[in-house]
């Protein structure tokens, strides 16, 4: 056991390195996502600042600081304030849970590469993430404006419909691995099956591979990203929920978006690909560095994948979505908790 | 020593949340303020050990009942509420009688047990998934599923309340889908 002193300590220095870290990937995502959707579509993205335009991150921010903060008249002060705060925070709360490598030594103190290593680690990101509606909800009503009220109900109507199939498609999972622990979920997935495919639980039985796909499609719209952005749909509602947020306000929903997708992705990674699994080789200081390496791969894929999307769908219409997540996603889910228990209670 | 600190701030919270629910006059300040009780609720529960309460409260009253009200208050649009001469009955007899069943509850707690436990407050509560699942599952199976049978039945009850008179299948606009969902 570590002294208080100790833990206190080295906490606060995995916090720090977590926020730096985490916003730093939150800035070059968009980055990515701007150079990507630029070669999709045939153009070249951001080159002016930088080499490849690596500096426009950087760019981006400064313009936000100095850009003037306009607060409406007759929106509600309290929250319209509140919300942007809330998103963010929940945002990189939800972030401090997620396990990116095993146990490391260093110094002397041995410790999990996570801020915490909780019990019941995914139930508590679920909440953080079932409490991330209320940013959008507030931040719509409080701007007194009927495109940020349509935008943000249609967005707590998305979030709390597809969070439903979200949670499902996870409990195969849970059940496979019988722990909440994000940790103990990892580590049941080391090693291999026949034919040298990882034993990850996406490969493991194929009613897996269908709650991988139902859990990417929620995630999609729990993150309101296309083709689920119906909430800030540009062609009907200006900007949605943020339609009255400028400036650094703007800004905060802006990276709340990012962190979102980070972490859900990190879940993905967690809970479907075997978290930091994979081929470790080498000397020592390259087997410490390869886990974290291989889930940031596994991460940055997802992200990819995004941006991927988000270049080539167009958007649902309201009423299809809606459909979609009650009519299809949730009745696949709650098969696969079905089909998932049997096989489990079968092989017992 | 610090569970102890800890009580008596998310104590506080609690408290003063609940306090202002009350006393706020705007229906949407009134549920945030309930989410704030919800939310402290769930950090008492996580100091007794109790970690799967505490997430099942913030996942299920904070993140979806409350998601509800919110959603219902937004949509209505619904205003401030006036003061009305009955309100000034209601805080004239509410208060005392609110601080006489208090005394009253703590007196009998304390007649009928003179040296009361304390509560164990570092947490060797029985409260892990699995001790609830066994509870749930094994020892308590039929309460369980009778209590779902209820509530299945309560839904049904919703949705043929809502639904437009004549229709009793009621296909149903894709709007109403979250709201059938919270019941």
């Amino acid at each position: 056991m570590l002294s208080i002193t100790t833990f206190v300590i080295v906490t606060v220095i995995k916090i720090v390195i977590a926020l730096v870290v985490l916003l730093t990937a939150v800035a070059y995502s968009t980055w990515l996502e701007r150079k990507v959707v630029g070669h999709i579509q045939n153009r070249w993205g951001p080159q002016r600042v930088g080499p490849f335009g690596l500096l426009q991150p950087l760019a981006d921010g400064a313009k936000f600081i100095f850009k003037e903060d306009l607060t409406p008249p007759y929106v509600y002060k309290p929250l319209y304030l509140a919300a942007p705060i809330l998103s963010l925070v929940l945002a990189l709360t939800s972030i401090s849970l997620v396990p990116i490598g095993n146990w490391v030594t260093v110094g002397g103190v041995h410790t999990p590469l996570e801020i915490t290593d909780v019990n019941i680690g995914l139930l508590i990101i679920l909440g953080i993430t079932s409490l991330s509606v209320y940013g959008v909800a507030l931040a719509g009503w409080s701007s007194n404006s009927k495109y940020s009220l349509l935008g943000s109900l249609r967005a707590s109507a998305q979030m709390v419909s597809y969070e439903i199939a979200l949670g499902l498609s996870l409990v195969g999972v849970l059940i496979m691995s019988g722990s909440l622990n994000l940790r103990e979920i990892v580590d049941a997935q080391g090693g291999h099956m026949a034919f040298w495919i990882p034993r990850w639980n996406i490969f493991r039985w194929p009613t897996q591979i269908v709650a991988f796909f139902v859990y990417l499609t929620a995630a999609f719209a729990e993150t309101n990203r296309v083709p689920f952005d119906l909430p800030e749909a540009e062609t009907e509602l200006v900007a949605g929920y943020h339609t009255e947020y400028s400036s650094m306000k703007f800004a905060m929903f802006f990276m709340a978006e990012y962190a979102n997708m980070i972490t859900v992705a990190s879940i993905a990674t967690l809970l479907f690909l075997g978290g930091w699994h994979g081929p470790v080789f080498g000397p020592g200081w390259l087997q410490a560095i390869l886990p974290v390496f291989w889930f940031v791969l596994k991460v940055f894929c997802f992200i990819f994948l995004y941006i991927w999307i988000r270049g080539t769908l167009p958007r649902f219409r309201y009423d299809q979505l809606m459909g979609f997540g009650w009519k299809v996603l949730f009745p696949i889910a709650v098969a696969n908790v079905l089909a998932t228990s049997l096989i489990v209670a079968l092989q017992k | 020593m610090l569970e102890l600190v800890l009580f008596f701030v998310f104590g506080t919270i609690a408290v003063g949340a609940a306090i202002n629910l009350l006393a706020q006059r705007h229906p949407i300040n009134s549920a945030l303020s309930l989410i704030v009780v919800m939310a402290s609720l769930a950090a008492l529960f996580l100091l007794m050990g109790a970690e799967f309460l505490a997430a099942i409260q913030v996942i299920v009253y904070a993140g979806a009942i409350m998601v509800l009200f919110v959603f219902v208050i937004m949509l209505l649009n619904a205003g401030e509420e006036e003061r009305t001469p009955g309100s000034r009955v209601a805080m004239l007899l509410g208060f005392p009688a609110v601080v006489l069943l208090a005394g009253l509850v703590a007196w009998t707690l304390f007649a009928r047990n003179p040296h009361p436990v304390p509560v164990d407050l570092a947490g060797r509560f029985l409260g892990s998934p699995a001790a609830i699942a066994q509870l749930l599952f094994r020892d308590f199976l039929l309460p369980f599923e009778i209590t779902s049978i209820l509530i299945l039945i309560a839904i049904m009850g919703a949705v043929v309340l809502a639904s437009p008179v004549g229709t009793t299948t009621g296909s149903g606009s894709p709007e109403q889908a979250p709201a059938r969902r919270e019941e």
